[in-house]
């Protein structure tokens, strides 16, 4: 049983959009097995989400800014760094943070339309708590690969011929 | 002005291969599903590439021993004995050839004297006929049967052995069909062999791509190891094609007149190639073990997507081929293939190529993206709807 969810895990995170049919076929097992599986998994909350990995800039002429900012904290007694991670990735701005080992404590990656945008977010809001002793920003200048994905990939065309022995 | 033809006979009265016809009219043509390729899909894995940089850097561009690096022939021997339990002596039982197919000739190159006959089960990989052929011996071949799952059985291996019979060339799992013999299966062919005192040439190019039961190595069956040349190589399994590296293990005396071959026809299998391998060897597994899950996966889609569309076809043990009867359409196989891509444009190869007993089938390569492999059926199955 867990090996099977395991295949139909990894089949569905490089592509949520594959339909439970062809996982069927891919898995040699029934359709209703396939949906019984998927319904489990998202009851138990191992499936989250089926998110969609879009590159906005073929589509529309859209800047989007994203900036990695690396935040010192001041943990709280009892509750640790968790609560101060809570106070910031509830703001929508966040899209990820992580609690780091080294030089500074919270990863924080936040997503904007203009930098003078996410420059507001850090300066009235991040900065402000009372909790965060100081921030460090870097702008992302370009994404090369993306949860695994290399974005723009245009040489992945197959170089061989078409029929050997 | 010259008078004669300056080819010899023998080369002259070589056929070729009728893969090359129909290589020729798919390439001509644009838009080509290919599912006729024998090699596969993935691109060779970075870790590997990346340390031939670093080797090329490191200045390793010179020749190698006649047989290969020894620390390869060492990861080769480890490999071996970790894999599938046989156990070769690094520095005198193994040579580092130039493909298996450098491996295959020089095995027969090694043994085989004229008049000797060497049996070649088909269908089968194009290249032993011929081959058996340049060594001087006569090529006989065992027509295996649809019924048996194109598995060679002990009855069909002795009806074809003569007193003249020297060898057998024997490819586990195998290419076209991807049948796959059982350990047990393995066991009564060996009683045949050691029964006629045959030498065996066992092609297991496709060993770690194998999908329902572990592989069994010809060597690893009781009193098998000093009857036979193991031949492998790095194509299939890691994704290794056009690097040309393969070897041969088996007993020292075949193996060293081998290398003694090998010394004054190629030197050494190419230095660079060695040093990916090296890394394969050392660092591959996971790599391999993902793209033989992928294998795995395709085959069960293309297996129950042929069957569906009422192309019965068997569930292939190992390999990436799918081997289709394609009987229902009424067509030969050539017939088949040839209109499949002038009609729908995808490739597949037709089963006579691979030796008579293929004609009534095609092969389907199933290293190709599932997206690829998905379109395929799409448009195979609008073929045969026209057809059945």
């Amino acid at each position: 049983m867990q090996e099977q969810e395991i295949e139909l895990l990894q089949l569905i995170e490089k592509n949520a959009n594959l339909e439970p049919s062809k996982i069927a076929k891919l898995m040699a097992v029934s359709e209703e097995e396939v949906r019984e599986l998927l319904r489990s998994l998202e009851e138990k909350k191992a499936i989250l989400g089926y998110s969609t990995l879009i590159d906005w800039a073929k589509v529309v002429q859209k800047e989007e800014v994203t900036a990695m900012v690396d935040v010192k904290v001041q943990p709280a007694r009892g509750s640790g760094f968790d609560k101060v991670a809570e106070r910031i990735y509830r703001f929508p701005e966040v899209k990820a943070v992580y609690l780091m080992s080294g030089a500074y404590d919270l990863s924080v990656s936040v997503e904007g339309k203009t930098m003078m945008e996410i420059g507001r977010f850090i300066s009235e809001k991040l900065s402000a708590l009372d909790s965060v002793l100081s921030t460090t920003t870097h702008f992302v200048l370009k994404r090369y690969k993306h949860d695994g994905i290399i974005l723009d990939d245009e040489d992945d065309n197959d170089k061989r011929m078409v029929v050997t022995p | 002005m010259k008078k004669t033809s300056f080819l010899s006979k023998q080369a002259d009265s070589l056929q070729p291969s009728g893969i090359r016809r129909f290589f020729d009219l798919a390439a001509q043509m644009e838009d080509v599903i290919s599912l006729g390729v024998g090699e596969p899909d993935f691109v060779t894995p970075w870790s590997f590439i990346e340390h031939s940089f670093h080797a090329l850097e490191q200045g390793y561009t010179s020749y190698t021993e006649n047989a290969g690096m020894l620390d390869l022939r060492e990861e080769i021997s480890n490999y071996l004995l970790g894999s599938f339990g046989v156990n070769y002596d690094a520095e005198k039982e193994i040579i580092v050839t130039v493909g298996a197919s450098q491996a295959i000739d020089l095995a027969l190159r090694a043994t085989v004297n004229p008049g000797e006959e060497v049996l070649v089960v088909e269908p089968g990989f194009v290249a032993y006929v011929p081959t058996v052929s340049l060594a001087g011996g006569t090529p006989v071949t065992i027509q295996t049967r649809p019924e048996d799952d194109f598995k060679l059985t002990p009855e069909l291996l002795e009806a074809a052995i003569t007193p003249r019979t020297k060898a057998i060339i024997l490819c586990n799992p195998n290419n076209p069909t991807g049948a796959a013999l059982t350990r047990n299966e393995l066991e009564k062919v060996a009683g045949v062999v050691e029964k006629h005192d045959l030498l065996v040439l066992s092609d297991e190019i496709y060993a770690e791509l194998t999908y329902e039961d572990v592989h069994t190595s010809f060597p690893a069956i009781e009193n098998m190891k000093e009857r036979t040349v193991l031949i492998s190589g790095f194509s299939k399994a890691f994704a290794m094609t056009g690097w040309r590296l393969g070897y041969a293990t088996g007993p020292e005396e075949i193996i060293q007149t081998m290398v003694k071959i090998h010394q004054f026809t190629m030197m050494c299998a190419p230095t660079i190639a060695q040093h990916a391998a090296l890394e394969a060897m050392k660092n591959g597994k996971s790599s391999v073990d993902y793209m033989i899950k992928s294998y795995k996966q395709r085959r069960n889609f293309i297996v129950s997507s042929l069957n569906e569309m009422g192309l019965s076809c068997p569930n292939p043990g190992g390999a990436f081929y799918a081997f289709p009867s394609i009987r229902e359409t009424g067509l030969s196989s050539a017939d088949f293939a040839e209109e499949l891509l002038q009609e729908e444009q995808v490739a597949v190869v037709p089963g006579n190529v691979f030796g008579e007993s293929g004609e009534g089938f095609v092969r389907c390569s199933y290293a190709t993206s599932l997206k690829q492999l998905d379109e395929a059926m799409r448009r195979i199955k609008r073929f045969v709807d026209r057809r059945i």
